[in-house]
Parts: structure tokens; sequence; C-alpha cells
């Protein structure tokens, strides 16, 4: 079962939104766009200049969430940028996503806590829940898991919670 | 036998004038939460936030959960806000299955979250009155939310953890006398506030002990990414229920209050004015809501499209939101939540960096800051 396309149309924003990407040319793909939100896949060596593009031109000054995905099937992990904007006119209501997919044997991503300062504890977050590497960040250490935690980032596919069965 | 005990939980000295002292992690305000400041003299010079304490991997219980089954768990998050928690992942799980709600199951949201915003600011506020020595600052809302928690369980049926908002709708309709008995609490409630601004906010010791204390500048707290009563007092007017309006807030009277001074009594401020918006929105709710159903038809192994939703509602203590991406099944593939209070934390080493060490409990608690909800 697959999304059924819906026809909706976009308002404003969202079409300046999507009209000021096409300026990125191949480096920025749009993966989806609906009222609201919006989705864009860019690849590790542009992410540092699309983050500058989505704060400066598209008046994008917070980051709200990062995601991290681990994708087994296809050896990769899809980090998610989200970021929201406060200074942007009308821009309030529209969460613009930014994915990056790396490889999952040597996970490595330029830290945005340059451009965005607010990315620091959701990168690191996302350090130690899939062992994604942000380069560039001051201080990777140990956040919410315990000190002398010692088995692979928990959200990878490949750890499985105690006590629960390969099945479940 | 002696226990083994870290280097870095003792107070230790750094440098001949400076002095390293562990805060926490028994409760330094309401649930477990460590950070260590160094201080010279009674100056704060650095401050590190050590959370994680409450860290229970809900985001990994999600996968082996149904969207129905995940409501108990997630809600344990965040026990003051059980409500606010779980609307989102409800939302973004409908916005997967594709279905649409009944307006009246809306309304029940609306009412059952506002009421919890009630309930989590006055937990904060008997917390903030004892931070600050004045004892009937803590026990006047401790007990007036009794009978916040008292309304909520008329219409959820538990006292704090309802599973109300599910996937689908609500579970269940509110009773017929919840009218009734909300408007003669608001009716108290509305006094009660008057009181609480004569013995606690104009206070001539909470003025002292909060003005121009902890100050973020509006430009900072954007850029750090802060949500929710820590943005608002630092004059920004953001708030998802009139940036993003879900529901039927579109349609609600009521204002957003904002503070230019970005300061711990701006923080606290927010919080007051908060409570009586809330009942005001309950009201409303109360005169508009239409009769009807309130839960859509859906299977307890509901499927779902391949794809992703990022739902949002406003919390108790500011934006909080879901991110589910779904491979189609009955269970979700990844759910990752986006918290307010972990969103805050960022605010807290900024904050004490350069104030007096009497300062820190009363900044440290304005920031509204649930380990359990930060750690999930």
């Amino acid at each position: 079962m697959s999304a059924a396309p819906v026809k909706v149309e976009l308002p404003a924003e969202e079409k300046a939104i999507l009209d000021s990407l096409t300026k990125l040319g191949d480096k920025a793909k749009v993966v989806f766009s609906k009222p609201n939100r919006i989705k864009i896949s860019v690849f590790a060596d542009n992410l540092v200049e699309v983050a500058k593009f989505v704060r400066d031109e598209l008046r994008f000054d917070q980051c709200a969430n990062v995601t991290g995905t681990d994708f087994p099937k296809e050896k990769q992990l899809e980090i998610t940028f989200h970021f929201n904007s406060i200074d942007g006119a009308g821009l309030r209501r529209i969460i613009v996503a930014v994915a990056c997919r790396v490889p999952s044997s040597a996970p490595e991503l330029p830290s945005l806590i340059e451009i965005f300062p607010s990315v620091n504890y959701h990168e690191r977050e996302t350090t130690e829940m899939l062992g994604c590497i942000f380069k560039g960040h001051p201080n990777l250490s140990r956040f919410l898991l315990p000190e002398d935690w010692n088995d692979i980032p928990p959200m990878l596919k490949a750890y499985r919670l105690p006590g629960r069965l390969e099945s479940e | 036998m002696s226990l083994p005990v870290g280097s870095g939980m003792l107070t230790q000295a750094v440098a001949d004038d400076k002095l390293t002292v562990s805060i926490g992690p028994q409760h330094p305000g309401a649930g477990h939460f460590r950070f260590t400041i160094t201080v010279e003299g009674d100056e704060i010079v650095d401050a590190v936030p050590d959370p994680g304490y409450v860290h229970r991997g809900a985001e990994k219980q999600t996968e082996y959960r149904t969207y129905l089954q995940s409501i108990p768990m997630l809600e344990r998050s965040s026990l003051t806000d059980v409500t606010n928690i779980i609307m989102p992942f409800s939302m973004a799980a409908e916005e997967l299955m594709g279905i649409e709600i009944p307006p009246r199951a809306k309304y029940l949201r609306m009412i059952m979250g506002e009421n919890q915003r009630i309930i989590s600011h006055l937990y904060w506020m008997g917390i903030q009155g004892i931070f600050l020595g004045h004892s009937t600052a803590f026990m006047w809302p401790l007990g007036d939310r009794d009978i916040f928690v008292d309304l909520g369980q008329m219409i959820g049926g538990a006292r704090i953890t309802y599973s109300y908002a599910i996937p689908g709708g609500v579970r269940n309709d509110m009773p017929d006398d919840f009218k009734d008995r909300a408007i003669k609490v608001f009716n108290y409630f509305e006094k009660r506030l008057v009181d609480y601004e004569r013995i606690f906010f104009q206070n001539p010791l909470f003025l002292k002990r909060t003005q121009g204390v902890g100050v973020l500048p509006r430009n900072e707290a954007i850029s750090l990414g802060v949500v929710g009563q820590v943005l608002r007092a630092s004059s920004v007017k953001s708030d998802v229920r009139i940036d993003e309006p879900y529901n039927f807030y579109k349609d609600m009277d009521f204002e957003v209050p904002t503070y230019e001074t970005g300061d711990t009594w701006a923080r606290c401020m927010v919080h007051l004015v908060e409570m009586r918006q809330s009942m005001r929105i309950i009201r409303q709710c109360l005169d508009k809501m239409p009769q009807g159903p309130v839960r859509a038809k859906l299977s307890p192994q509901q499927r779902t499209v391949v794809g992703e939703a990022y739902s949002r509602v406003e919390g108790a203590r500011g934006a909080m939101s879901f991110h589910i991406i779904s491979d189609g099944s009955t269970k979700p593939y990844r759910v990752k939540i986006s918290v307010p209070s972990f969103r805050n934390l960022i605010a807290l080493p900024r904050l004490l960096i350069g104030s007096h060490v009497a300062d820190m409990p009363a900044i440290y608690w304005s920031l509204d800051y649930w380990p359990v909800e930060a750690d999930r």
C-alpha cells in the first residue's frame, strides 16, 4: 500500500520556497511538498551549503528536531533536520525537512552548529543513538545513555531490546 | 563494601579559586537530573547539564508496539502533560492512516489539553514557590491542582494517565454534568488567580529574586531554538496554537502573552497568564462543541501508508512534536519525539553562566524543565 497522490493546491509561501529551491539546482531534490511541510534530500557534501541557504534565503532560523533512521537493507542512515521559522513572514506554520543519507559503515556528516546553534544537543543525541559522527561539533560526549553503555547505538535496527523475541 | 563513586560526582577544586559542584541527580527540582556548575566565589563560571537519568528509550519501545499500544507507554514520559504528549503522536498516526477525526473529538482534545496545561502550570508554580522560599505558593497551587485533576478524572477516568487522545479521536465522551462542574471550578479559580498574584507574583521577595535575573535576549532565544514560555518571555509571540492552528484553535478567542524583558520574572508571568487563557478556551469549547461521535472507526491493527508525518502541538511547556516514519505496517518504523524540555535545556548553561549561585534555583525552574520528558 502506498500513499495515494492527492492533488492539493499549495499555499503561496510553500510555492515561493519551492521556487527558491530551484536556485540550488541538483544540490537539493524535493522529496515531497504539501501544505505546511516540505522535505528535501541532499548529499552530505552539499549539506552545509543547503543549510546556509535554508537560513539565509528561506529564512528558517531554528532547528526543531533531528531524526536519525536506520535502513539496514540499503545499509544507510537517514539523518533528517527539521527547521522552523520564527522571523520569516508567514512561515511559522511551515516545517522544512532536510534529509541526508550516509552509509551505515562509516556514518559521518558535517556539523551544522555554526549555522544553527540550536542543533547542538540534537546532534549529540543522534550521535549516541545512531553512531553518526558530526564533524566539527565541539562536544559529542555521552548525553542521554548511561555512562557505562557498552553496546551498539540503540536506535540502530540491529539493536534488539533485551527480553524481546527476534520475531517481534 | 563501599559503593564506587565516579569522580564527577564529587565536589572538587579545579583551580585555586574555582570549585566544581554537582547538583542532583536526586531531584534538583522535579525528576532526576544532574548538572555541574563551576563557581568562583558565588559566581557561576561554567555549567554543564548531564541529563539521561530517566531515559527509558520510549522511541525504541514504539517500534515493538502498534500505534494504539504505544499510547500508555508514551504518556509516562510527561506525567504532568499527558494529553499534550500523545496528541501529536495521534495526529501523526491519523495522517498516516488517512483518517479524519470527528469534530466533537477535536473539541474534547482541546478541553483536555488546556486542562492539562493548567495542571502542569500549577505544579510548576508550586515548585517555583518552594524554590523561592515561599511555602504558601507551594501549598495553594498544589491544593488547587487537585480540582483540575478531578476535572480530568471526570472525562478521562484516571487521575493522571488518561490515555485519552488516542488515534481516531478520544477514548470516550464527557459526562453530562461536566460543563456545570467546570464552570464552577473556573469561577472559583479565576478569583484564586487574583490571590496568587497578590501573595506571590507581586510579592517584593519574588520580584527581587526574579527581575533582571537570567536574561535571555530575543535573538539568542531564537537562535538557541527554545520554545514555549522561554521564547514568549523573550518577546517572541510564538505558539503552535496560533502559528499552525490544530483542532479548532483557529475559531478560539485567546491571547498569547509575551514579555519584553526575557528574565525569570517574565517566564513566571507567562505561566500565570496562560492559566487564565486556558480557562477562557475551555469555556468557549464547552459553548461551541457539537453533539456527535467522538471516535472514528479504527481497527486495533490499523495499517498505515508508507511515508512520514510530522505533527506538533503546543504542550504545557512549548512545542511538542512527533516525527513518524512508517513502512506501511501496523507498527511505526521510527518515531522521533521532539519535546520542549529537551529543546529548552540548551538555555540552562547560557543563563546560569555569569549568575550567582543563589539565583540558580529560580533560573532553573523558570525554564520549567521536566527531566523525564526531556530524556524520554
